[in-house]
């Protein structure tokens, strides 16, 4: 993931000197809402790389001289303490009790029905006396504020830095910003990065003491699990795009480029794959891979490993099965492209066909490529949910919102009702996909020349 | 057009088989049947000859593409590959692990999912194309603006989400209809209405804003210049003119759904205890049982590929421009 991100980046680089490419972007930027979007999705990514980092941790206990190797991220480190500490069971936000009752042995030696209390949770309002209400307000309070200032000393040395590139006076720029006249759309980024600044530091001040999002069966707090699901469900994206784009792109243009039995061959492939339902081509696998795995079990010794492959194999056959419909576009628009006068021309000049292809056709079929990724991102993302949930998604033991939805159901015919996972995990997923479409739409809008055109004209 | 009809199925006969190789390599070459036994009589302590006998019960005890045993053309047909995997191309599907008639299961789980899907499309399709042609009528303006996010809105939001909140609220908190099973005859109703809304509507967002493209891709055309400079209002061009011309992508990309529809949904029908195909694959795919799958992966191929030569014929049918069998 970490050499995607440098791939992206030195693309950005490249762009920036171009014109003509960095054209399109700037279009982007323009826009309120994929603004807005990208500042969304650039924190999911954050939150995404900062989980890949991965360490190990060798802790020594005292009593049992035993020495345990841990994994963990540099987001583990900055949740703190919540990913290690387990109450028992479910609880609800912001509780300072169990959301079931069980029974107590008391000092005195009575047993008595009632709800005990947390063990990690509000542990600081019984010494102080507080009310929980109170607490509640005064840390988000301090959060806000915090976020409120550095997001005010951020802002300004972002303004300052701006002005300076535009040749203006800072108030003057301030001002521009304010009114909402900047080219790119400066104020709706930063509208959004303060909101979304504003939940991180109110969190970061809450997690410590309370489990803001609840906790689930076994314990584990509701909020730990939603931010590590970001990362299952951006690998998912990024992988699988790996996986199928050199395929798609090889040999879409190879098809569209030769004539003749090259293009029949891989008409056939796609045509074949793409024929096969995909959920139950996807499924077919996955049991597959189950049965392969069981009967195998010194090829995965452990079950991060096997939950590893779980993943891999996921994204692999996710990859097989959306190829076909990127291949299908990329071969149309060579035939088209491969008409044209600079292609011929380079023809009569006598240039190899691999560098007719490297050099003119694929630049040329960028855009498609582009659009059709950030497209099926979103889909992926929703994907991996209903696989889940249909028994054909990543591993039980992998944190993700498929996982998180799949076991709310039981939740909810729980009496009384357990909501706070399911919620938790849609509104974390609805917020990323939601991003990423509306991300996409500025990109199509932004790339594509015909709708362009289109949409210039309805509007004026 | 008989002719074209007939060309297009022999064209079907090679990617029939190029799935039927995949489905093979994947159920029988990465997992041999040996695996499959183990799987099905638990992993441990299992005796060779426990093995051979479930193989034997399930018909897995041949060899997978040549039988040295046998002489002349048998030596080819009594084989696993021509058993277990040709015999689909013929529409035999065997026994299920369980000893039931595939083909006869098939045929009983149809109905149910047939009258799950049917009404999703119809009124799917209905309630989208309204939306859209509203929204096309207002286009550039800001009920434009605000029907196409809502549509992202939609789209962005998880169709499990829809279907968890709609059978929590309507069918546990009002007690309006029943959670989830299904009954024949006339009682179905009660149980599809829950499914059918929630299909429609889990259905709008991508829908209604695909439609909207078109729409606006339509309205460019000379045809519609024409139209507005005879002086027709911007309501009859839409309906009269727009909406015919639209109806040619919007068939293609219904046409090719409909025979699929047998399959019926995945998610819905086992979340609602629909006996539908879709809860017979997941079924399947959660016990495990290798020749349900197989049967489902096979008949999803051959209804997409029965799809695509209906979308190309519909396309005749509307467009007269389009002719089949000619060189183009």
């Amino acid at each position: 993931m970490w050499s995607l991100a440098c791939i992206v980046f030195i693309a950005f680089l490249i762009m920036r000197k171009k014109p003509h490419l960095a054209e399109p972007w700037r279009q982007i930027t323009k826009r309120k809402l994929g603004m807005i979007a990208l500042v969304i999705l650039c924190f999911y990514i954050a939150v995404g790389l900062l989980d890949c980092i991965h360490f190990q941790i060798t802790t020594t206990q005292k009593h049992t001289q035993q020495t345990s190797l841990q994994v963990k991220s540099v987001l583990d480190l900055l949740l703190g303490s919540i990913s290690t500490e387990h109450e028992k069971t479910y609880s609800e936000p912001f509780a300072t009790q169990l959301y079931t009752q069980s029974l107590i042995t008391l000092p005195n030696g009575k047993e008595i029905r009632t709800y005990p209390h947390l063990k990690y949770a509000a542990t600081h309002l019984k010494n102080s006396g507080r009310s929980r209400a109170y607490d509640i307000t005064v840390r988000s309070l301090t959060g806000a504020s915090i976020a409120i200032i550095s997001f005010l000393i951020l802002a300004s040395c972002v303004i300052f830095l701006l002005a300076k590139k535009h040749h203006v006076n800072f108030s003057l720029y301030l001002k521009a910003i304010i009114r909402g006249k900047t080219n790119v759309a400066w104020r709706e980024a930063m509208l959004t990065f303060l909101i979304i600044w504003l939940f991180i530091w109110i969190a970061g001040f809450l997690i410590s003491e309370y489990h803001i999002f609840g906790t689930d069966k076994i314990g584990q707090d509701v909020f730990y699990q939603a931010i590590k699901s970001i990362r299952t469900g951006l690998v998912i994206g990024t992988l699988t795009t790996l996986f199928m784009l050199p395929f798609a792109l090889v040999l879409g243009t190879m098809a569209g480029y030769f004539h003749g039995w090259i293009d029949d061959i891989i008409q056939y492939i796609y045509t074949t794959l793409s024929s096969i339902p995909g959920v139950l081509l996807i499924s077919a696998s996955i049991l597959v891979l189950q049965v392969y795995i069981s009967n195998h079990p010194n090829l995965f010794p452990t079950l991060m490993q096997r939950a590893d492959a779980r993943l891999l194999a996921l994204c692999i056959i996710l990859g097989i099965t959306s190829w076909a419909g990127l291949c299908r576009l990329l071969r149309g628009e060579t035939l088209k492209l491969r008409e044209l006068e600079f292609i011929q021309a380079s023809h009569a000049l006598g240039v190899k066909n691999r560098k007719i292809i490297l050099r003119h056709i694929i630049p040329n079929v960028m855009h498609i490529v582009i659009i059709t990724l950030v497209l099926d991102f979103s889909m992926l993302v929703l994907a991996e949910a209903i696989l889940s949930y249909v028994g054909v998604g990543v591993d039980p033991t992998t944190l993700s919102w498929g996982n998180m939805i799949n076991s709310s159901r039981l939740e909810l015919a729980r009496e009384p009702i357990v909501w706070w996972p399911l919620l938790a995990s849609l509104i974390f997923m609805f917020l990323l996909v939601l991003s990423a479409n509306l991300f996409a739409d500025a990109v199509r809008d932004a790339l594509d020349p015909r709708l362009r055109q289109l949409e210039g004209d309805t509007h004026a | 057009m008989l002719a074209y009809i007939i060309k297009r199925l022999i064209n079907a006969i090679p990617i029939l088989i190029g799935v039927n190789i995949i489905t093979f390599a994947l159920f029988f070459m990465v997992n041999t049947p040996d695996d499959m036994a183990r799987m099905h009589l638990g992993q441990k302590h299992v005796t060779q000859v426990a093995i051979n006998r479930w193989k034997q019960q399930h018909g897995y005890d041949k060899p997978l593409f040549y039988n040295a045993k046998d002489s002349g053309i048998k030596s080819l047909t009594n084989t696993l590959f021509f058993t277990k995997s040709l015999e689909l191309l013929t529409f035999h599907f065997g026994k299920s692990d369980q000893g039931r008639d595939i083909s006869q299961d098939i045929a009983q789980r149809m109905w149910p999912s047939l009258a799950l899907a049917i009404p999703v499309l119809l009124i799917g399709l209905t309630i989208n194309i309204s939306f859209a042609l509203l929204i096309a009528l207002f286009r550039g303006g800001y009920f434009d603006l605000f029907g196409v996010t809502v549509c992202i809105i939609m789209m962005s939001i998880s169709g499990l989400f829809y279907i968890i909140a709609g059978q929590h609220v309507v069918g546990k908190m009002l007690r309006l209809v029943p959670v989830s099973g299904y009954h024949g005859g006339l009682d179905a109703i009660k149980f599809l209405i829950l499914p059918v809304a929630i299909g429609v509507i889990g259905g709008i967002g991508a829908g209604t804003r695909w439609y909207r493209t078109i729409f606006l891709e339509e309205l460019h055309k000379d045809y519609v210049r024409t139209a507005r400079a005879k002086g027709l209002s911007e309501l009859i061009v839409l309906f009269k003119h727009v909406l015919k011309n639209a109806l040619i992508p919007i068939l293609t990309g219904v046409v090719v759904i409909i025979p699929t529809l047998f399959l019926g949904s995945l998610v819905m029908e086992s979340f609602f205890g629909i006996p539908g195909l879709g809860s017979y694959t997941i079924d399947a795919i959660q016990s495990q049982d290798f020749n349900i799958v197989r049967a489902m992966v096979y008949l999803g191929t051959v209804l997409y590929i029965i799809g695509l030569i209906m979308t190309d014929i519909s396309y005749t049918l509307v467009d007269p421009r389009v002719r089949i069998g000619s060189n183009t």
